[in-house]
């Protein structure tokens, strides 16, 4: 069984992270760059299952600049067979759909049973390119699972969605997301990072897809404006002389918050 | 079919597992009235599509196309798709509307992907300019407002939840039926619903106008107590800090922040919260913030408009009983 699992490197959220306000794209630059955690809990059900069973080859992939290779590389330090990382200069300010198109294609030369991928990324929070791959890779998507059950056949799992819980289960093959309510990644050892040097890495233009990135002719999602919001000042602050509680009341009323 | 308006905007309703039309379908038809005519789609199991359809014009749908099916009770996304891809070639929408909810992105994405439409997600609202429909976004934790458009045909849009306050007017019930062909597309098998009843009478945390939240201040589960009896007095929902969710004090659908629920309420109280980073990026859009901790410099007392530095076992008893006091 071939699993292939999306990953993303994001800006740190423990860092300040910043768009650059001449291009609207995101300034690598300002803040630390890592591998996304939902991505890191995407890899650790693929790996989990692969530990269980010796026929699964777990591929890492990614769509992002060159400069990220280092990070796609932690998940071959983790335990990922191989990695595919396409890497384009014509995809850098690439919507959702054109993202999506290439990012199937891919998949489909690298061959694929499962695509794991997570719900939301932290930096674009989109959460609809799973349901996009699906539908591009002609299979079923199952969405937002909290719990994961992979089978030589099929995936199964729960997802928690608006007023109920449901269970859903697709034949392979299959496109899946999962919620960080699954468990954390395993960190990777020192065995893993010397391994991943040797392991199989291999980086893809637009071009080796049949992607054009540049094709107008496709309609696209474009950014129109942007612009930094002034960071919120501080209000009052006073320390607590007893009359604390009292305090927060009258500025509750003052501001008819009450 | 050619009658339907110009600025027709194409809204997907959602059911909630019992048949209820789900509390996002407010605000997206109000943000569909605000640059067209709201024209909206309802999919169903059989039988539940006329009491859809009056709740929907109550809140503003010009017409409801229906599709009332028994897949939809056993195939996830696709008996959706399948129906909002005969409702655009029906009605030919200037933009297509979408709940940025699980199922909501689903549905948005298969379809943008089908009918290779752009798609834009997560929006907080719509406009018009001179070119057509502009999409409005709030990104990396509301620190950035970016605007988005398609460079031409009908765009896709997931709605924030909760993002948009206004209501639109209610309209007579109009009901067409929609006639749909199935793909075919692979899908996978719902295999069980089990409908969450809500017990409490608090308001939900997402869309609500107050909100209060406990961190790991709070000490245990217990005292996690304090932060519902405050909201109670409040009438606010409850949310938590990732390191209270973490610690177990409750349940993590409380969890506020980056990797939680996004709130935007009239009022936020952040109680034993230091607030990191990703907390503040789920929260700091609040109209009105307080914050009690006992750590003076806490990064939360940096976006607070009101911080007291002091114990929130003595505070906020304090903060109660002087709500209490006001109603007497």
């Amino acid at each position: 069984m071939k699993i292939v699992v999306l990953v993303k490197e994001v800006p740190d959220t423990y860092g300040e992270r910043k768009l650059d306000l001449e291009t609207g794209l995101a300034d690598r630059a300002a803040s630390e760059a890592v591998l996304d955690e939902i991505s890191e809990r995407a890899l650790e059900v693929a790996l989990a299952h692969a530990d269980a069973h010796d026929d699964v080859e777990v591929v890492a992939m990614s769509m992002a600049p060159e400069s990220a290779a280092t990070t796609i590389r932690k998940g071959l330090a983790m335990g990922a067979a191989s990695a595919v990382h396409i890497a384009d200069p014509g995809l850098a300010a690439a919507d959702l759909g054109l993202t999506a198109r290439t990012l199937a294609a891919a998949i489909r030369r690298t061959g694929f049973d499962l695509v794991i991928t997570g719900n939301l990324s932290t930096d674009g929070s989109g959460g609809v390119i799973p349901a996009m791959l699906a539908e591009l890779l002609e299979v079923p998507n199952a969405t937002a699972l909290s719990s994961v059950e992979i089978s030589d056949g099929s995936v199964s799992g729960t997802r928690n969605v608006e007023g109920g819980t449901m269970r859903v289960s697709a034949p392979l093959p299959a496109v899946i997301s999962i919620t960080e309510a699954l468990p954390d990644a395993r960190f990777p050892n020192f065995k893993g990072i010397m391994a991943a040097k040797k392991k199989p890495f291999e980086t893809l233009s637009a071009a080796d897809l049949g992607i054009e990135p540049e094709d107008l002719s496709v309609a696209m999602s474009i950014m129109t404006a942007i612009a930094e919001k002034p960071p919120r000042s501080a209000g009052v602050k006073i320390t607590d002389e007893g009359d604390g509680g009292t305090r927060i009341a009258e500025f509750l009323i003052e501001n008819r918050l009450v | 079919m050619t009658d339907y308006p110009a600025d027709s905007i194409l809204v997907v309703l959602e059911a909630t597992p019992t048949g209820e039309l789900a509390t996002s379908a407010a605000g997206l038809l109000a943000t569909a009235s605000q640059i067209g005519t709201p024209v909206a789609l309802a999919v169903t199991a059989p039988g539940q599509a006329q009491s859809l359809a009056e709740q929907a014009a109550a809140l503003g749908a010009d017409r409801v196309l229906a599709v009332e099916t028994a897949s939809t009770q056993s195939e996830l996304t696709i008996p959706h798709v399948d129906a909002l891809a005969a409702a655009a070639a029906t009605v030919a929408p200037e933009a297509v509307l979408v709940s940025n909810s699980i199922d909501g992105r689903d549905i948005a994405g298969r379809f943008a992907a089908r009918t290779g439409a752009p798609i834009a997600v997560d929006a907080i609202g719509v406009s018009r300019d001179d070119e057509g429909v502009v999409v409005r976004h709030s990104v990396y934790g509301g620190a950035y407002n970016v605007d988005s458009a398609a460079t031409f045909g009908p765009i896709v849009v997931t709605v924030r939840q909760g993002a948009v306050d206004a209501r639109a007017e209610a309209r007579p019930v109009v009901l067409e039926t929609l006639e749909v062909t199935a793909s075919g597309a692979a899908s996978a098998t719902i295999e069980s619903v089990e409908a969450v009843t809500e017990t409490s009478s608090r308001p939900e945390l997402r869309g609500a106008k107050r909100v209060v939240s406990g961190g790991r201040g709070l000490g245990s589960a217990e005292k996690f107590a304090l932060v519902e009896e405050l909201a109670d007095a409040l009438g606010a929902a409850i949310g938590a800090s990732r390191a209270a969710v973490d610690a177990g004090y409750i349940p993590a659908t409380a969890q506020v922040g980056q990797t939680g629920v996004s709130v935007s309420p009239q009022l936020y109280v952040a109680l034993g919260i230091s607030g990191a980073i990703q907390h503040r990026a789920g929260m700091q859009t609040a109209k009105n913030i307080v914050a009690v901790n006992k750590d003076p410099d806490a990064p939360i007392f940096e976006v607070a408009d009101f911080g007291v530095v002091g114990d929130v076992f003595t505070v906020v008893p304090q903060l109660i009983s002087a709500l209490a006091e006001r109603k007497r």
